[in-house]
């Protein structure tokens, strides 16, 4: 095995293009080297992405937000205008693991490991974030549910990295949140999650909305039909009913030892309705 | 096979190691410099026995690569005292008995020390939920939660 520790994202893409056997890319290592440990994948060439300048960086732009894919979700939490703008991401990836495993893991390897219970991933997804790939024969850049294609698969080629996450700028009067099932309070796996993006005007009418489930299907499930529900209207009970059931019916869970299908649908609906009046409540909605 | 040269600073010594490639920090640490104060509980980063801090963060040194730790700045348990005289978090521990087998301890230590560093008066939520990444399996926590404030108290006073 080789470890490697480019200074570009050029070399780093050439490494990983042209490497013979299975190659890994390191951030924070928070899954890659579990699953080494277990024996789930015997890397010959690690690349180490830690190195390559602006990768480690919060960037406010004209545009945005611009989050290296090797900033750890600890450095997320700690940024004051990020988390102003964007509460529900960084809570997200705030609830991903321990203070130690904040400490290493990133948002772009919770969405590249490609679980279906990722965190960060629902919240990325109802805020419209962007995926900035590298690769061999240039950059482009994906929303960020194009990324996984079911539980541990990616839609990124040889050689191709994520760079980066982008955010966009925060228009005014607009709110995000995320919040996950679980049996316990702290370390453990999302059961069934939400995240909820809402621009409202200033009546306090919902102008836009992005509705996205975790642990809900193979991949993150991003709910047009539940953004239509919100849409042109208030959070009134009647409205909340209406997203919570095209929630549930959104929902293609598992039955597994976390949770069963039946509980999963119902808990979406719940979650769905308790952050979207979080999100609402951000966004300045009464 | 060759091994990564690496070329660090662990409790502000300048260490230099050749480790392979997939050896992780925590086995470096413990099998080729002898400092076996981290722990190795489930090498997964469940359980936060092998806690250091590597520039100002801290993190479990199994799931950081031997070959990572290049130009970085590690504390570990053993830089925690200064000669005989004791962290007051370490005095803490041991007039609170926050420990019993002890296989948790450095891990807790450093944990607390870094929550202490970045938040030197935590309520007791915020002492529980900063600690959640350090597994005890015999004290129930309570007197590791009482050791950490009585240290907060007496470090803010110091």
């Amino acid at each position: 095995m080789r470890y490697i520790r480019p200074l570009s994202i050029e070399d780093a893409v050439g490494q990983l293009a042209g490497a013979v056997g299975p190659a890994a890319i390191l951030a924070g290592g928070s899954d890659l080297l579990v699953r080494m440990k277990g024996g789930f994948i015997e890397p010959e060439l690690i690349v180490d992405i830690k190195a390559i300048a602006g990768l480690s960086d919060i960037t406010e732009t004209a545009d945005g937000f611009r989050i290296g894919a090797a900033v750890p979700c600890a450095v997320l939490g700690e940024n004051a205008a990020l988390k102003k703008a964007w509460p529900g991401v960084v809570e997200a990836a705030k609830l991903i693991g321990s203070k130690q495993v904040q400490g290493r893991c990133t948002i772009v390897g919770n969405l590249c490991n490609a679980s279906p219970a990722a965190d960060s991933v629902p919240a990325l997804v109802a805020a419209a974030a962007k995926a900035v790939v590298a690769g061999p024969s240039g950059k482009r850049t994906i929303a960020v549910e194009a990324v996984p294609t079911g539980p541990g698969r990616t839609s990124l080629a040889k050689g191709e990295i994520i760079e980066a996450i982008l955010l966009d700028k925060r228009a005014p009067h607009a709110g995000d949140a995320y919040q996950r099932f679980i049996p316990r309070t702290e370390m453990d796996i999302a059961v069934v999650s939400a995240g909820v993006n809402l621009t409202i005007d200033e009546a306090g009418v919902i102008k836009a909305a992005r509705v996205a489930l975790g642990a809900a299907a193979p991949t993150v499930l991003l709910v047009e039909e539940a953004a239509e529900v919100l849409t042109g209207r208030k959070p009134d009970e009647a409205t909340l009913e209406r997203l919570a059931k095209v929630c549930s019916g959104a929902c293609r869970p598992i039955d597994d030892k976390r949770g069963t299908i039946e509980f999963r649908r119902k808990v979406a609906g719940v979650l769905a309705k308790r952050v979207a009046t979080t999100a609402y409540q951000r966004a300045g909605g009464k | 096979m060759a091994g990564v040269a690496v070329s660090t600073t662990i409790n502000g010594d300048l260490v230099e190691y050749l480790c392979q490639p997939d050896e992780t920090l925590l086995e470096v640490l413990r099998d080729r410099l002898g400092l076996t104060g981290a722990k190795e509980g489930c090498g997964t980063g469940d359980c936060g026995a092998c806690s250091v801090i590597v520039d100002n963060r801290l993190v479990c040194s199994c799931l950081v690569l031997g070959a990572e730790a290049e130009g970085r700045q590690i504390e570990t348990i053993e830089g925690m005292a200064h000669g005989d005289q004791l962290h007051p978090l370490q005095q803490k521990f041991l007039e609170h008995a926050a420990l019993q087998c002890g296989v948790c301890t450095p891990g807790f230590l450093i944990a607390a020390k870094d929550l202490l560093a970045k938040n030197p008066s935590p309520t007791e939520e915020e002492i529980r939920f900063g600690l959640a990444g350090n597994l005890c399996r015999c004290t129930g926590y309570d007197k590791i939660v009482r050791a950490v404030q009585d240290a907060a108290n007496v470090m803010k006073g110091a």
